[in-house]
């Protein structure tokens, strides 16, 4: 399949699935311990686990596709943040524990979409990788979003975070539905969907959900981009690569 | 005397008792990939039903240890009282007969 | 190790005697090994150093995430932070099994919390010590989960069930934890100058705290005599100590590393490594809250349970309200 199509636009595309991945697993990972909790301890730390697995696959079926010699973990440790090719949304610090789970249902509503159509697609590494992600992402969609109407609708404190942090959040996340270039290669080549296609089915789930959580949606929000083109990420991308990488690039070449 | 206890464990969140904060106690039962019955594996706290199943999968089957989970809040599981022991289960130590081995068949007949 | 000086009643073993009716017939079981459950009779004194014994022990487990919860976010490649996350995750699950154990005595785990953070509960000494570079997650694995595991074995066959279920569950989950650790540390041992530099300075660390671990000789100690004879203890914390070295001294030479410890040798006679015994005052210092991480340790917990708050009642008040509503229906 690979070989009838843009590679780099493949690549690219492939990089945008296992940096989302990578960089949103690394900040979940990043509560391990510090949970409100134990049992939540204990799911968010599952749901990492889940994210750098995922991140995994798709960074070495990027690597390959690359073909100079890269592994996932070149491509996860030895880039710097204008080859990171994340939406903002999954770099944004963690916040409270609300504005984690906020973050995460936004991500999973639309990866729960995502992942459904790349089941569909031409090529047969995308659709093993998807299948396997799908079901595990099946379970994350349904954890936070049921946490997010937990929340929503609980105290009035907790309502009030998470208002807070729907508002902070929802302007980053129309970058999930942009459509460039690569995604018309990628349309084309029958590999993925059109993102702005998706967007429907999304305001569906995440309007059940936010009604659901008595939370209101910001209305006309901006939309800040920058991150699946590489253009500009945020100031938050740099800081947590500093501590991803830093003994990769402090002990080159090592084994680990 | 009862032989029926209301609960397994000493109480920790009574009906009685003013409503604390903390979330309520669950039991958990798994029913493993080649097991033929739930077994109860733990405990863990969670604020309803819900969330106590997603709770357990999280907790309890991290090793791919299960195929369904029950989940009951504790003060709803009786139980017998140990110091009971004898009279609950001694009676059925003496009949013997309904074991196969007290039949003895002869090695001709073949399988029974 | 993980529950260190846990005080019994501190009066020394009944005679049969000086014993109650119950207390003979409770006895009787255990000496039978026969489990004692919750709802059995118990002495209160029985209990209550059960409940101490252990929550100071799920309290170890939680506090024992810090130490390695602070390489994740720098773990060297993804399969090593995976492998890192499901330790630490672990942990977090043998605290939860643990605390489950303890609340089966008739207390919350939101009583033993509060108690850890007020410091009138304690947890294990070695989880105040920092971890500094890389190869600490090996020592760690390699040192800190081998000194747990001598003394949890044995606690496997502990006269309260609960207890003894967990820790059958905790064993047979702990068994990947210190093979990972001192995967690493081959790593390291194998790897780079500056790997195996980091490596010695791991080792040379973590030595003398992992001895500490068992806690000091208690060959005299009341509290240990009542506990052993409850079979809520097994062994003296010497017999663990020096079969913990006889098992790391032939590991560590196998890495090439030297233990910091010029006196050590083996005795033939005895059949056992002769070592220096810790620096007592130093442990005693940890205990105290001297160590180099204590303040950090708790205030990281305090924190974590002072934020988690909101989201808490947040989720068990709305559980309530659709309880209600449902009711209503």
């Amino acid at each position: 399949m690979a070989d009838t199509i843009d590679r780099t636009a493949l690549q690219q595309f492939l990089l945008r699935m296992g940096d989302n991945t990578l960089i949103l697993g690394h900040r979940v990972s990043e509560w391990c311990g510090h949970a409100p909790v134990l049992e939540e301890d204990i799911a968010l730390a599952n749901t990492a686990l889940d994210l750098i697995g995922q991140t995994q696959l798709w960074l070495d079926y990027a690597a390959e596709v690359e073909g100079a010699g890269r592994s996932a973990d070149d491509l996860a440790f030895l880039r710097d943040v204008w080859d990171f090719r994340n939406v903002l949304l999954v770099e944004l610090p963690n916040g409270d524990f609300g504005q984690t789970l906020m973050r995460q249902f936004l991500y999973d509503a639309w990866a729960s979409i995502m992942l459904g159509r790349l089941q569909k697609s031409a090529d047969e590494r995308v659709r093993e990788i998807a299948e396997k992600a799908a079901k595990e992402n099946a379970y994350h969609v349904e954890r936070s979003a049921d946490t997010v109407v937990g929340l929503g609708d609980g105290t009035e404190e907790s309502h009030t975070r998470m208002q807070a942090a729907l508002d902070y959040l929802y302007p980053y996340v129309g970058e999930l539905f942009e459509s460039d270039a690569t995604d018309a290669a990628m349309v084309e080549a029958g590999v993925a969907p059109d993102p702005a296609g998706l967007r429907e089915d999304y305001d569906a789930l995440v309007g059940r959900v936010m009604a659901d959580a008595t939370l209101r949606l910001p209305e006309k929000a901006y939309v800040h981009r920058g991150g699946r083109s590489g253009t500009m990420h945020t100031e938050h991308l740099g800081h947590l690569l500093c501590t991803m990488q830093w003994l990769q690039r402090a002990y080159p070449g090592c084994r680990w | 005397m009862s032989s029926v206890n209301p609960s397994a464990y000493p109480d920790t969140d009574s009906d009685a008792a003013p409503p604390r904060k903390e979330w309520p106690l669950w039991e958990i039962f798994i029913r493993g990939q080649h097991g033929m019955s739930h077994r109860h594996v733990g405990s863990l706290h969670a604020p309803d039903s819900e969330m106590a199943i997603k709770n357990a999968r999280d907790v309890y089957t991290r090793r791919n240890e299960g195929v369904s989970i029950w989940a009951v809040e504790s003060r709803h599981i009786a139980a017998t009282v140990p110091s009971e022991k004898g009279p609950m289960f001694e009676p059925s130590e003496s009949k013997v007969y309904r074991h196969p081995t007290f039949y003895d068949i002869p090695d001709e007949v073949g399988h029974m | 190790m993980y529950a260190q000086m846990v005080k019994s009643t501190g009066k020394g073993v009944k005679t049969r005697e000086e014993m109650s009716e119950d207390e003979r017939a409770f006895q009787d079981k255990i000496d039978a090994d026969t489990k004692i459950e919750p709802r059995d009779w118990m002495p209160e004194e029985y209990r209550k150093t059960l409940v101490r014994q252990i929550g100071q022990h799920a309290h170890s487990e939680i506090v024992g995430q810090l130490p390695e919860g602070n390489w994740i976010t720098r773990a060297p490649t993804l399969e090593r932070k995976m492998i890192l996350l499901a330790k630490v995750q672990d942990e977090a699950g043998h605290g939860l099994y643990l605390y489950a154990a303890a609340e089966t005595l008739g207390v919350s785990r939101d009583e033993m919390t509060e108690d850890l953070l007020s410091g009138k509960m304690k947890y294990s000494s070695i989880f105040n010590y920092p971890t500094l570079t890389w190869a600490d997650m090996g020592a760690v694995g390699w040192l800190v989960d081998g000194a747990a595991i001598m003394n949890q074995v044995p606690l496997q066959r502990t006269s309260y069930g609960p207890y003894s279920r967990a820790m059958i569950r905790i064993c047979k989950e702990e068994s990947f934890h210190q093979r990972q650790g001192y995967d690493i540390m081959m790593k390291m041992a194998q790897g780079s100058p500056e790997q195996k530099r980091m490596a010695q300075d791991a080792l040379n660390r973590f030595w003398y705290p992992s001895l500490m671990m068992f806690g000091p000789s208690d060959a005299d100690s009341v509290h240990s005599a009542q506990s052993m004879a409850w079979k809520i203890k097994i062994n003296t914390n010497d017999e663990l100590r020096q079969k913990f070295v006889d098992q790391t001294v032939p590991q560590a030479e196998y890495l090439g590393l030297s233990i910091p410890d010029p006196d050590l040798k083996w005795n033939a006679e005895r059949g056992h490594y002769d070592f220096t015994e810790p620096d007592w005052q130093e442990f005693f210092d940890v205990i105290k809250g001297n160590g180099p991480c204590n303040t950090e340790r708790l205030g990281d917990r305090t924190r974590a349970w002072e934020e988690g708050r909101w989201v808490r009642e947040g989720l068990m008040a709305h559980a309530n309200k659709r309880a209600a509503r449902i009711a209503a229906e």
